[in-house]
C-alpha cells in the first residue's frame, strides 16, 4: 500500500535495522502511520474544497447543493439543539440491538449448521432462499408487526444482518481442522467443549468477515427503514429537514451518517485485527 | 522388555469410505500387539494403512471388525490416556504455546499453580523456554513440533500415539527432533507406536518395527531392532546398517506392489 511513505526516512546511522527496543520506531510509526492518513484521505479534502467552490460559483444550485461551510453552520446548530444527538442515540441503539441479535443468533446458526447435518438440512434451503432477498421489502411486514418505534427497526436489522453472519460462521465452522478436533478430544474435552475450543475460533475469521458485511447492512437498512416510517432517527431527521426546505440540515445529517458508518468500519477492522492477531 | 501387552489389536479390518466412489478395505485382518513402555515404530509403504491404525488405536475411527484393547478395556473413544502427536502439529492456531500446552491440563483436576508449573516445566523439556507468548504462526515447523510434544507429554498420556510427527520437518531438524524424542521416551518411558515411512528414522527410534504390506494394509513382519543407542556413530555402524537394509527390503517390495497396483 502505502509503504514507501515510512521507510528509509531519518534512520539513525549504524547496523541497527531491525532494533528489537520499542520506543522510538514505535514513535515514528505513529508519526508515518499519521502522515499516511493525511495522504490518503487528501482526496476527501479536494472533493470538499470542489463542493464548496462549485456552490460559491453558482456552478450547482444551491438548494441542490448548498455550500459545504453553510452544511457546517448547519451541524453546530443541530448539535446546540440538541436534534442530532437524541435522533442519533435512537438510531444507534437501534442499529446496535439489532446488530447485536443478529451476531449471536446468526453466529449461533450458522456453527449449528455446520455441525448438524439435520440443521444443515432444514436450515440449509432456508438460508438460500432468504438471503438474495432485498430485507428493505420487509419495512411494512416489520411495521405491521411492531409497530413505528424501536421494534420493527431492529427486527428489521436483526433479519437483514443475521444471514451474511449465518454463511460466514458456517462455512469458517465447516472448515474445523479434523486433526484439532481430535486433539481436543483426545485431551479430554466433549461435546460443548470441543464447540467452543475447536469449532468457534475456526469460524471466527469467516464470521467476523460476514461480521462487516452485515455492519454496512445494518446502516443502510436503519437509515431507509425510519426514512419511510419512524418518529425519530437519523433517517426521520433526513426525511423531515428535507421535506421543510432545511437542506443546509439534511446534507449535515447525511454527512454525519457517513462518517458514522466509515469509522464504525474503520474501528470494527481494528478490533477484527486485534482478534485474529495469532494469524500470520 | 518383556512387559505385558498394553495395546492388544486382534483381526482388526477397516474400510475406508470416500465422499464419492467406491469403499476401500485400508486394513485386513491386522494384529499386534504393543507392550508396555515399548517403543514401536509402523512402517510400509504410502497408502498402506498405517495411520487409519493409529486412528482406530487412538479411538478416532470406528472400528468395523475385531477388536482393540488398551489397558485391558476397548479403545471406544478417544481419552487422555493416548496422546496424539499429528504431522501437522494440530497446535490450537488462536492460543498461544503456553495456552496450548495447559489445554490437556485444564481438563484435568489440578489446582491451577500446578498447571501452570507443569506446562512451564514441558515447556522447558522441549527447548521452547522464552516462546511461552508466541502464536504458532510464528514459530518454525521444529518448534511447532516441539511445542505439540510439549502440550502432548503434559497432560502425562501411558501411551504415545505419533502420526509421522516428523514428516514435514527439513533434514536437519528432523535429525535433532529424533535424538530429542529418544532422549525423552529414555527418561519418561511411556509407549510409543510411531508412525512413519521412513525407515532409517523407524530402525534408529524403536525398539521393534512392524512392516505393514501395500494396501489392504497387513502386517508383514516384525522387526526387532532395541540395540544400543547411545553411540553418536550408531548410523554407521554395522547392525544399524544391517538392520535399515533388513527392513528396507521388506518395504520396498511392497512399495513396488503398491506402485504395480495404480498402474492401469
Amino acid at each position: 500500500m502505502t509503504v514507501a511513505f515510512s521507510t528509509g526516512r531519518g534512520k539513525p546511522p549504524g547496523p541497527a535495522s531491525g532494533r528489537p527496543d520499542g520506543k522510538l520506531p514505535a514513535l515514528r510509526r505513529l508519526i508515518s502511520n499519521r502522515s499516511n492518513f493525511l495522504l490518503r484521505y487528501s482526496p476527501l479534502l479536494i472533493l470538499a474544497l470542489a463542493w464548496e467552490a462549485a456552490s460559491r460559483l453558482q456552478l450547482a444550485s444551491s438548494l441542490a447543493l448548498p455550500p459545504l461551510t453553510d452544511v457546517a453552520r448547519a451541524w453546530i446548530e443541530l448539535i446546540q439543539s440538541g436534534d442530532l444527538v437524541g435522533n442519533g442515540l435512537s438510531s444507534l441503539y437501534r442499529a446496535g440491538a439489532g446488530l447485536a441479535l443478529a451476531i449471536l443468533v446468526g453466529g449461533a446458526l450458522g456453527v449449528f449448521m455446520a455441525v448438524s447435518r439435520p440443521a444443515n438440512a432444514m436450515l440449509g434451503p432456508l438460508v438460500e432462499l432468504f438471503y438474495p432477498m432485498p430485507k428493505s421489502a420487509l419495512i411494512p411486514v416489520t411495521v405491521l408487526w411492531l409497530g413505528f418505534g424501536d421494534g420493527s427497526k431492529i427486527l428489521l436489522i436483526f433479519l437483514g444482518c443475521m444471514l451474511p453472519v449465518t454463511i460466514g460462521a458456517y462455512n469458517g465452522a465447516r472448515g474445523s481442522d479434523q486433526h484439532l478436533l481430535w486433539s481436543a478430544r483426545s485431551m479430554g474435552a466433549r461435546g460443548l467443549r470441543v464447540m467452543w475450543d475447536v469449532v468457534v475460533p475456526s469460524a471466527l475469521p469467516e464470521l467476523l468477515n460476514g461480521v462487516r458485511t452485515a455492519l454496512a447492512l445494518a446502516f443502510i437498512l436503519l437509515v431507509s427503514s425510519e426514512l419511510v416510517v419512524a418518529r425519530q432517527g437519523f433517517g426521520y431527521l433526513i426525511g423531515y429537514l428535507g421535506a421543510n426546505g432545511s437542506y443546509e440540515a439534511m446534507f449535515a445529517v447525511v454527512l454525519t451518517v457517513a462518517f458514522i458508518g466509515f469509522l464504525a468500519d474503520r474501528v470494527y477492522q481494528a478490533v477484527v485485527e486485534r482478534a485474529l492477531r495469532w494469524r500470520e | 522388555m518383556d512387559n505385558p501387552a498394553q495395546i492388544i489389536i486382534e483381526n482388526v479390518s477397516h474400510h475406508y469410505r470416500p465422499a464419492v466412489g467406491r469403499e476401500v478395505l485400508a486394513l485386513e485382518s491386522v494384529s499386534l500387539q504393543v507392550r508396555e513402555r515399548e517403543f514401536l515404530a509402523l512402517v510400509g509403504p504410502s497408502g498402506c494403512g498405517k495411520s487409519t491404525l493409529l486412528y482406530l488405536i487412538g479411538g478416532f475411527l470406528p472400528i468395523d471388525t475385531g477388536k482393540i484393547m488398551v489397558d485391558g478395556k476397548p479403545a471406544a473413544g478417544p481419552g487422555p490416556d493416548r496422546g496424539i502427536v499429528f504431522q501437522n502439529f494440530a497446535l490450537f492456531p488462536w492460543k498461544t504455546v503456553r495456552k496450548n500446552v495447559l489445554y490437556g491440563l485444564e481438563r484435568q483436576a489440578l489446582p491451577r499453580a500446578e498447571r501452570e508449573a507443569r506446562a512451564q516445566a514441558f515447556i522447558d523439556l522441549v527447548g521452547l523456554t522464552g516462546f511461552e507468548e508466541s502464536y504458532p504462526s510464528h514459530l518454525s515447523g521444529g518448534m511447532k513440533q516441539r511445542a505439540a510434544i510439549a502440550r502432548t507429554l503434559a497432560f502425562d498420556p501411558r501411551m504415545l500415539l505419533m502420526d509421522e510427527p516428523f514428516g514435514a520437518l527439513d533434514a536437519q531438524t528432523r535429525s535433532l527432533m529424533q535424538s530429542e524424542l529418544l532422549a525423552i521416551w529414555e527418561k519418561t518411558r511411556k509407549t510409543v507406536i510411531f508412525v512413519t515411512h521412513d525407515v532409517h528414522e523407524a530402525v534408529y527410534l524403536a525398539e521393534r518395527v512392524a512392516v505393514m504390506t501395500a494396501r489392504p494394509g497387513r502386517i508383514k513382519a516384525i522387526i526387532d531392532t532395541s540395540f544400543d543407542k547411545d553411540d553418536p556413530e550408531v548410523h554407521r555402524s554395522k547392525i544399524f546398517v544391517d538392520k535399515v537394509d533388513e527392513v528396507w527390503t521388506l518395504v520396498r517390495d511392497e512399495a513396488v506392489k503398491a506402485l504395480e497396483k495404480q498402474r492401469p
